[in-house]
């Protein structure tokens, strides 16, 4: 990885005011990426623990469409409209990009009603859910495969292509085991990331302590092929007010076996209507 | 306050509605990002539907619980197309109490109800719905105890009371405008209200009779039938807008009692490695995915207490929207306990969902106790008894009475103040004939 550098801490402590139509710049500070340089070929895994690390999610839909990228978005946990509003305070159409082919956008709530109900001629994306026993995700692998795919017209492409999944623990909860969902992830990062150059971002729960073995075995085998590992924590001494929760931010190199440790900063962040505010350790402006 | 709500504006997005709204003279209070895709093809229409309001903060179309203190805490009341999932209390003494007062807040602002229970005749369990009290004199009941509580809490429960617009009431159909009613649990609801109220109920036994040749999946049968009754509802009476014939404009309430037990087929509370693990977060996720398309709130009270692979907890609150969790005092220490001789149980707010938004409208107050009288349940935060004693100049209950002047004679300083957000009890103990020690009783961290 090339021109990595610190960033300006000074910065953060004064806590750089937002510009509306921007996507968390703070976290784009952090992560040192503007959607004009994005990398390629990158596996971002999202990880929450104790809370709710869904902000991330919304903040890498945006900035990937901002970054004109195309973008493939399995979204298993909540509705269409959902996360079209969140966009639109983040400064992004959902539904404009979906018009002009930017995104395409599975609704894993809508569809599993219509796959469960009523049998469907062609597979489904969603098939696993008619079956009776534990089946494998290779619909829903096709189905992303054709969605990122340029098309063979040669029409003005999108940058690169990006899968974005939210979540990959509730295919856990649908009768999935973890091994068919690593295979998932396989498959679509040898297409995406590999052979059509592209990003993938994934969020998993951590389940903590309620030992959910499938979860940590997705967990633990996800980490090692990520790039970049972005872990919210809620506060280990409880709720609190002003800072919702903690953000380890993880670089690696999941190539290369190396003798040097893997980067990684923490930051405590507070989430407000239409940013993310991020602070050192210790450092929020409630208590400063 | 008009409640105004949009419904079944499908694609028209935020902008139409906002022009709509400039064209007539309503309020600015438009529910945005319409969350029922029941689809009108003349666009977006301005109706009220009875029962409902839109969301402060992001315009959501909110339903009452039937019970206005879990109202406040959720944030004004359980989002129309999402699920309220209550853990219930150990001997399931004030789960099925929840159930019954949002049963019979679906009554009285006359939404169609949903009825499904593995163990009691859903008419059984109408017949048992409290009465509604609806007219002043539970008024004057609350304004005795409001001057018992904390500032902050009174702040929030006076909110409530200005939602209402009472016209004169009578018992037969009721024409209640109010937002979220008080009970009466000595009295049974009024029979003329059940039979004029619309209502479907699901009794497993008698559906599980039925030789309907189910198609196989890793679903059991149970939640098969229940999924595909559901779904039968909100087609059949156009809760969802798809149905051309039918143009519903009213909400449909569902409750499902007791999920989870052996009685459903399940045998998630039986062992920890059940063989239908999946089973119950499978039904969760699509009866989610039918809620989120459809004009419609359910509430499932699950004995958790009895599921014994905390993942499976894990997950099914990960595919609930809002988690309610009762703990009850009785046959617990706690019951003897002098701290908590008015209260009857804790509450604990689990996870209150984000929806179209970043943040939740979460209450500062973590630590909250219930106490059930004749025609009221109130939710107070914990620490409130505390401070109630300490202003009346009462020491905190201590177990050796030497101790008791001792720890009187504290400064203030060493008790911690009440912050939100952190609830500490403090007992002195004692050896026999050693050094007194401060111990925390109670700490609940929790976010």
């Amino acid at each position: 990885m090339k021109g990595m550098h610190l960033p300006d801490i000074r910065m953060l402590l004064q806590g750089a005011s937002p510009r509306s139509s921007e996507m968390f710049p703070e976290l784009n500070n952090l992560l040192n990426t503007t959607p004009d340089k994005a990398e390629q070929g990158k596996l971002t895994l999202l990880c929450d623990a104790r809370t709710d690390g869904s902000f991330l999610v919304h903040h890498f839909l945006s900035f990937y469409l901002k970054a004109n990228c195309k973008v493939c978005f399995v979204a298993l946990l909540q509705s269409f409209s959902h996360y079209n509003i969140v966009a639109q305070k983040l400064g992004v159409s959902l539904a404009a990009a979906r018009e002009r082919g930017q995104l395409v956008f599975l609704e894993g709530l809508k569809s599993s009603v219509d796959v469960f109900f009523q049998a469907q001629e062609d597979p489904h994306p969603l098939q696993f859910l008619r079956e009776a026993s534990a089946g494998n995700l290779q619909p829903l692998y096709e189905f992303v495969r054709e969605a990122l795919t340029p098309a063979d017209n040669g029409e003005a492409a999108w940058r690169c292509p990006v899968l974005l999944v939210d979540d990959l623990s509730v295919l856990l909860s649908l009768g999935m085991g973890a091994v068919a969902v690593l295979d998932f992830v396989h498959y679509c990062r040898a297409t995406v990331c590999c052979e059509l150059k592209g990003n993938m971002v994934a969020l998993v729960h951590d389940s903590g302590d309620a030992e959910d073995e499938e979860n940590n075995t997705l967990l633990i085998g996800l980490s090692h092929q990520s790039h970049l590992i972005l872990r919210t924590e809620g506060l280990a001494t409880g709720f609190c007010k002003d800072v919702h929760g903690q953000l380890r931010i993880l670089w690696r190199r999941p190539s290369q076996s190396t003798a040097r440790r893997d980067r990684s900063l923490t930051f405590q962040y507070k989430i407000q209507d239409k940013n993310v505010s991020f602070f050192a350790r210790g450092m929020s402006p409630a208590i400063l | 306050m008009a409640a105004v709500a949009t419904c079944g504006a499908g694609a028209g997005g935020t902008e139409s509605m906002a022009a709509a709204t400039s064209k007539s003279n309503v309020t600015s209070f438009q529910r945005r990002g319409p969350r029922a895709s029941g689809t009108d093809s003349g666009g977006p229409r301005l109706v009220s539907i009875a029962g409902t309001r839109p969301s402060v903060r992001n315009g959501q179309l909110l339903v009452s619980t039937g019970l206005p203190a879990l109202d406040q805490l959720l944030g004004g009341g359980l989002a129309v197309g999402t699920v309220l999932l209550v853990e219930e209390d150990k001997y399931s003494i004030y789960s099925p109490l929840l159930f019954k007062y949002f049963l019979a807040e679906g009554i009285i602002n006359g939404h169609t109800l949903l009825v499904a229970s593995a163990k009691e005749d859903p008419a059984d369990i109408l017949q048992e719905l409290p009465a509604p009290l609806l007219d002043d004199s539970c008024k004057k009941e609350f304004d005795e105890d409001v001057c018992n509580k904390k500032p902050e809490s009174d702040i929030k429960m006076k909110i409530a009371w200005r939602y209402q617009l009472s016209p004169k009431m009578e018992v037969g159909p009721v024409t209640s405008s109010r937002f979220g009613h008080y009970y009466d649990v000595s009295k049974r609801i009024p029979r003329e209200l059940i039979e004029t109220s619309k209502w479907h109920g699901f009794f497993l036994p008698e559906k599980m009779s039925s030789a309907d040749k189910v198609e196989c999946c890793s679903l059991t049968p149970g939640y098969m039938k229940l999924l595909h009754f559901i779904q039968n509802i909100i087609y059949e009476e156009g809760f969802d807008g798809s149905n051309p014939q039918k143009k519903q404009r009213n909400i449909l309430r569902i409750g499902i009692q007791s999920l989870g037990l052996p009685l459903w087929g399940d045998d998630v509370c039986c062992s920890e490695n059940c063989d239908s693990s999946h089973s119950l977060s499978k039904f969760l996720y699509i009866l989610r995915g039918l809620l989120r398309t459809s004009l419609s709130a359910c509430i499932i009270t699950m004995p958790t207490h009895l599921i014994q692979n905390k993942a499976i907890i894990a997950r099914v609150t990960n595919l609930s929207d809002t988690v309610v969790a009762l703990e009850s005092f009785v046959g617990s220490e706690r019951e003897t306990n002098p701290l908590y001789k008015d209260y009857h149980g804790l509450i604990h707010i689990r996870q209150i969902p984000r929806l179209n938004n970043l943040i939740c409208d979460e209450s500062d107050v973590k630590d909250l106790a219930f106490k059930l009288k004749r025609k009221l349940f109130t939710i107070e935060a914990e620490w409130t008894v505390r401070e109630r004693d300490r202003k009346k100049g009462l020491p905190l209950p201590l177990v050796h009475p030497p101790m008791a002047a001792a720890a009187s004679a504290l400064q203030p300083a060493h008790r911690p103040d009440p912050k939100p957000g952190a609830g500490y009890f403090f007992l002195v103990s004692h050896g026999v004939q050693g050094p007194s020690t401060w111990a925390i009783l109670h700490c609940t961290p929790g976010p």
